[in-house]
């Protein structure tokens, strides 16, 4: 009963792992599905984490530290937008820059504005998103089975999570059953079909980096304000990269990628439940190789040896009229 | 891709041009150093005395600058065969392990020239061996080289801890490091080149790794503008069909390109490992394989640019140690953020300044004779 | 007599210095096919596209229904109820046809009412057009033909009562031509009027009622199409432009140099582009491809420079037959004796950014006169460039001078100096004379039978008709990649003209 419980717990944990993942992927849905890549992903969790941490610290309120990544987010967003569709510009470079800046900046205005080295204060619990605890959770908890899974891996989460859940049926409805969904990814596709159909081309990317942006903040305000409890230098330490893979991993799909960012969740639960325990007939398993497996298994998948990750066609390509 | 090419004059293109860029990005900066209700003027006044006001803060200046020469060289050449070489993080890392393999290996035995000479190999081919697995993806499968090189700067990461944890960590201590190498697997301090010129070393540790890569940026320009596969690899970056046209090889191109982008990035872990630290410890990098994108987009892909914009980088580096030292309130990490905005300017919006600047110049009397454009219906 | 459908007055429009289009004047009954015909860059596309509203005119008015109007973009073209089928297709490929037919004109923000509406509109559409095509279908799934029926659907769900054709049948095998013209003269018949492009006449004659023709930018006649004929059609459009004499005199041939045996070629989409061709260029001889661009010349070309890839055939060069390795290699091609200017000089014979002198051993850098041990010998090299640009009076006289700031005649001028002093046994060639001054022109002309009296075998590949005509031994005529006919050189333009339009010579003859 010791292993099932054990269980539960690396599911909790991979769930809660997940949640940043499951944005920002999306997030970089949004934006790849256009034609437009994002590799800022990194950078605008990041930024949304400081923005939502510092927004939270100083007017107590979550909802709004929430509201403050999602704008700083969507601005970092249009900085890549001005880039890379109206100055037609190299959106990877873009992307990389856009990560600098946000790695430089929040930790420069949070050592100005907070002077803790980068870090904002400790929120206090009113101002984070906390642990909604479902009914009857504790009163069915020691019920076998049915309990642990319903106290420890349904209820138990903040609101964030459950967001993000929601967030992914909800962007399968956008992108497949609306009209914006269809423009969107037909532009990602062949430009000219949208074009020529009389639709504008910028503005309709302009608009998915913007759904790119929002998801995005909420990427990083569940770090700092539902995750934790303040902002750290770094706090998204490379989660935007494995964001991308899961993409990638993902095939562009809003239910794979779900698919995907639980696994990448699950291997990183699962490493830091291995660390110095060494496993029946394994052995000792190398933490790292669990840690790089999210990645190992990306290139293998672009390699097109476990079937083809296709992008959409007229990715990071700026579109230009023909002749 | 061609046209603005065409339009400006070879001093607006590499001098002018790249100037406003890093202009434009310090004047930025300047306005987020005023909007934390600080003086940029004496903030550029800590960070220019701090770079280049003393001995020391040259040597600590060129220490840094030796390691985004050698990024910002790897960078470049894989941007002129039109391919992009994000991973030189990961490649700096494994380039450690060559060195610290050679230095352990040799030196208690031989002199450090010697060493060097095993070390510079040994760097070398780590780093192109990091390389070639993105760069045969890109060439026979056609995988992403951009995402797959940023993998495998994740997978390299997460290599090198197992590795210094597990295999090499010197036995009965905790941190994850080799042993300190001898004498023999040390470079000498440069600080006899600086005290021809009157200037004190220091505690700086400049060393003979900034030798080698001026000579690396030597010979990179001599094989980019002098050597048939320089030549190739021009060609190739420029019009992917006239290559082919040329009879040039893309996927052997492609695969030795990255295996040099590699290599050069491998040799960065020369300074820092066995110029400065004298072992081989977790994180060396230190995100220099990224500063080099930055150099490399600021200095236009040529090696002499590269170094100019890599010694500018070496005094933001520097300079704004000492500026967070003395003005508590600016970060180091301000020079992160000048960073971006080089690479944003100088990369991204590379062609924001340019029509102005080249109706500027042409209304200034350059008769630029375009060229004339065959309209095929 | 009602409003014409679409007028146009005085529309003109320049790239640059090259006027794609000049006063032109055109009208459109209602209820009509009406033919565009002209050459490969004759003006026709631009024209259409300004239409379409893709360009705007740098000049004159168009009028639809006799109303003026301005369109400046594909959305008004489309609410004046102008509709484009593009040659090539603007489809989502991944896309059903349902969604691609709906992109744009969805009928709401959620996809699920417009759907409904959009398949029952379809299904009206296609009973009463006769266009069967299954609405669920994945387009990269259909064959080309449906894909186009995609095309002309999605411009009718629109509304619109103008249907603009471009080159149509280009991709079209003859029975899904048949089909595409049943679909018109029903269009027709529910009154829809329809502008369609091409070059080849025997569509013009079949379908339309009235056509225009056009030539060098401008419409040179408009006529009723039950009044006039194939061959006044085709005079019409090649025109009766001086010829340019080159004076040569006649070739006396030697050996076989380059045989093509079967050559076949597909191009990336699958289609056929060279079907079976064969051929000899002898020594001393030059052979012309004549054809209206787009019937494989360009395929066969590249083919034979080892470019792309041909499915079939073997290609002979010097009396060696070539091993698969060798075809699929250009370097080891001009080692063994052949010389390649390509057609697009910009994207292919040069690399515009590069110094002249680079560009004077683009594809010969592996040649051992260029080196000096590893390194490239620039002394050699530059030597080599001016040596160069004295003999083929290349201007300005500056080898180290970027190429993008050379002008058309003498950036061909580079290429043509580079393979020709390579001293090849056979030298293939493709439009030498595009975008080039007529000064240039015939010093290019000069050097190619230079090059046929120093007994080196050339294949000549032109959309120009008058330089075919004037520099070649043997014409070779290609239509839909196959050599449907050889000429001597005295062969007529008339003749030439039919053949290129792929009419059969017993219905040239009648």
């Amino acid at each position: 009963m010791d292993l099932f419980g054990d269980l539960v717990q690396v599911l909790a944990s991979t769930v809660r792992l997940s949640i940043p993942l499951v944005f920002a992927a999306l997030a970089g849905l949004y934006a790849e599905r256009s034609g437009v890549f994002d590799i800022g992903l990194e950078g605008k969790m990041l930024f949304g984490a400081f923005a939502a941490a510092s927004a939270a610290a100083w007017t107590g309120s979550a909802w709004l530290g929430l509201l403050a990544a999602v704008l700083t987010s969507v601005l970092l967003s249009l900085l890549h937008g001005y880039a890379s569709i109206t100055q037609r510009g190299n959106q990877i470079i873009s992307g990389v820059a856009i990560n600098f800046i946000a790695s430089g900046l929040t930790i420069q205005l949070g050592n100005a504005w907070f002077g803790q080295g980068g870090r904002t204060p400790q929120l206090p619990n009113s101002a984070r998103f906390t642990e909604i605890v479902w009914p009857f959770a504790r009163e069915i908890a020691q019920v076998p089975i049915i309990g642990p899974v319903y106290a420890g891996l349904i209820s138990g989460h903040n609101v964030l999570v459950y967001i993000a859940f929601l967030a992914v049926p909800f962007t399968w409805w956008v992108l497949f059953r609306t009209r914006f969904g269809l423009r969107l990814r037909a532009v990602g596709e062949n430009p000219g079909a949208v074009d020529t159909a009389g639709l504008s081309v910028s503005w309709l990317r302009y608009r998915a980096l913007i759904c790119c942006g929002i998801l995005g903040g909420f990427a990083g305000a569940y770090l700092s304000v539902a995750q934790s409890a303040s902002f750290i230098r770094e706090m998204s330490a490379g989660k935007g990269y494995i964001a991308l893979a899961a993409l990638v991993f993902a095939k562009w799909k809003p239910f794979n990628v779900l698919m995907a960012c639980l696994l990448f969740g699950f291997l990183d639960a699962f490493s830091i439940r291995l660390q110095g325990k060494s496993l029946p007939v394994i052995g000792e398993m190398p933490v790292q190789l669990i840690q790089a497996l999210p990645y190992i298994l990306t290139v293998i998948l672009l390699a097109g040896f476990i079937g083809k990750a296709i992008p959409p066609k007229a990715g990071g390509v700026p579109y230009v009229k023909e002749r | 891709m061609s046209a603005p090419y065409v339009k400006l004059p070879a001093w607006a293109d590499y001098g002018l041009l790249p100037l406003i860029n890093v202009v434009v990005a310090l004047l930025i900066s300047g306005l987020v150093v005023l909007f934390i209700g600080q003086n940029p003027l004496e903030a550029v006044q800590y960070m220019v005395e701090g770079a280049l006001g003393s001995g020391e803060g040259i040597a600590f200046t060129l220490y840094y600058a030796t390691n985004f020469i050698f990024t910002g060289l790897a960078v470049a050449v894989a941007f002129h065969g039109g391919l992009f070489n994000i991973g030189g993080e990961g490649q700096v890392y494994l380039g450690g392990l060559g060195v610290a393999a050679a230095a352990l290996t040799l030196d208690h035995y031989t002199p450090w020239y010697v060493t060097m000479l095993f070390a510079v190999a040994a760097s070398f081919a780590f780093g192109a061996a990091w390389a070639l697995i993105p760069g045969w993806l890109q060439a026979r499968r056609g995988s992403h080289i951009v995402i797959t090189t940023i993998m495998f700067n994740f997978i390299a990461a997460a290599l090198m801890v197992y590795l210094l944890v597990n295999v090499i960590k010197q036995p009965g201590t905790m941190s994850p490091q080799t042993r300190l190498f001898a004498e023999g697997g040390q470079l000498p301090k440069l600080g006899a080149l600086m005290s021809l010129v009157g200037l004190d070393i220091g505690a700086a540790p400049f060393n003979v790794a900034f030798l080698i890569a001026l000579v690396a940026s030597f010979l990179v320009w001599v094989l980019i503008w002098r050597t048939r596969f320089g030549y190739e690899l021009r060609t190739m970056g420029t019009s992917a069909t006239a290559a082919v046209y040329a009879g040039i090889r893309y996927e052997r191109m492609v695969v030795v390109t990255m295996l040099l982008s590699g290599g050069l990035a491998g040799m960065m872990a020369l300074n820092p490992v066995m110029g400065d630290l004298q072992k081989l410890q977790v994180g060396f990098p230190a995100g220099a394989g990224f500063v080099g994108i930055a150099t490399a987009l600021m200095g236009r892909s040529h090696p002499a640019g590269i170094v100019v914009a890599s010694i500018l980088f070496g005094i933001l580096y520097q300079g704004g140690a000492e500026l967070a030292f003395w003005m508590p309130d600016i970060t180091r990490e301000m020079i992160i953020l000048i960073q971006g905005l080089v690479i944003l300017f100088a990369g991204a919006l590379e062609h924001m300044f340019r029509p102005a600047l080249t109706r500027l110049l042409g209304a200034g009397g350059q008769s630029s004779k375009s060229p004339s454009m065959t309209q095929s219906a | 007599m009602a409003e014409p459908a679409i007028e146009l007055v005085g529309i003109s429009k320049s790239f640059g210095p090259v006027r794609a289009n000049h006063d032109i004047h055109l009208k459109v009954s209602r209820g009509t096919i009406h033919g565009i015909v002209g050459e490969n860059g004759a003006g026709k596309s631009t024209l259409m596209s300004i239409l379409y509203g893709f360009y705007q005119a740098d000049s004159g008015e168009i009028r639809v229904g006799g109303k003026p109007v301005v369109i400046h973009s594909p959305n008004d073209a489309i609410a004046q109820g102008i509709g484009m089928v593009h040659q090539h297709f603007m489809l989502v490929e991944n896309f059903t046809v349902l969604e691609n037919v709906m992109l744009g004109a969805e009928g709401g923000a959620l996809l699920k009412r417009g759907t409904a509406a959009a398949r029952a509109e379809l299904k009206r559409i296609e009973r009463e057009y006769g266009l069967e095509v299954d609405a669920d279908a994945v387009i990269e799934e259909l064959p080309v033909g449906l894909q186009q029926r995609v095309e002309i659907l999605k411009a009718l769900y629109r509304g619109a009562d103008i249907l603009i054709l471009d080159e149509p049948t280009g991709v079209l095998t003859p029975s899904e031509a048949d089909h595409l013209f049943r679909i018109l003269g029903k269009l027709k018949e529910e009154g829809k009027t329809v502008i369609l492009i091409t070059h080849k006449l025997r569509e013009i004659m079949a379908i339309t009622d009235s056509v225009s023709v056009m030539r060098r930018g401008e419409m040179v006649a408009t006529l009723k199409t039950s009044e006039t004929s194939m061959p006044q059609l085709a005079e019409l459009m090649v025109g009766r432009s001086v010829l340019l004499r080159v004076d040569k005199a006649s070739a006396s041939p030697g050996k076989v140099l380059l045989s093509v045996r079967g050559l076949t070629v597909k191009d990336s989409r699958g289609v056929t582009m060279v079907d079976n061709v064969s051929f000899d260029v002898r020594a001393g001889e030059i052979v012309g491809v004549a054809g209206v661009a787009g019937n494989g010349q360009s395929e066969l070309l590249e083919a034979i420079g080892g470019i792309r890839k041909a499915i079939a055939g073997e290609i002979v060069l010097n009396g060696e037959t070539l091993d698969e390795a060798t075809r699929r290699d250009p370097a080891a091609l001009r080692r063994k004796g052949l010389a390649h200017v390509p057609e697009d000089r910009h994207h292919m014979g040069l690399v515009l950014p590069f110094e002249e002198n680079e560009n004077a051993i683009l594809g010969y850098q592996n040649d051992p006169k260029y080196l000096s041990g590893p390194l490239l010998d620039l002394d050699a090299i530059r030597a080599d460039a001016r040596e160069k640009i004295r003999k083929y009076d290349i201007r300005p006289d500056n080898c180290r001078l970027r190429t993008a700031n050379f002008s058309g005649g003498n950036q061909q001028k580079i290429v043509l100096s580079r393979e020709m002093e390579q001293d090849p046994d056979v030298l293939i060639v493709g439009q030498p004379t595009r975008g080039v001054d007529v000064g240039a022109i015939e010093f290019i002309h000069r050097r190619l039978v230079a090059m046929r009296d120093a007994g080196k075998a050339v294949l000549l590949v032109s959309v120009e008709l008058d330089e075919i005509r004037s520099l070649s031994d043997r014409i070779l005529v290609m239509f839909a990649g196959r050599i449907v006919g050889e000429r001597g050189a005295g062969a007529t333009e008339q003749e030439l003209g039919l053949l290129m339009a792929g009419v059969e010579q017993r219905e040239a003859a009648e």
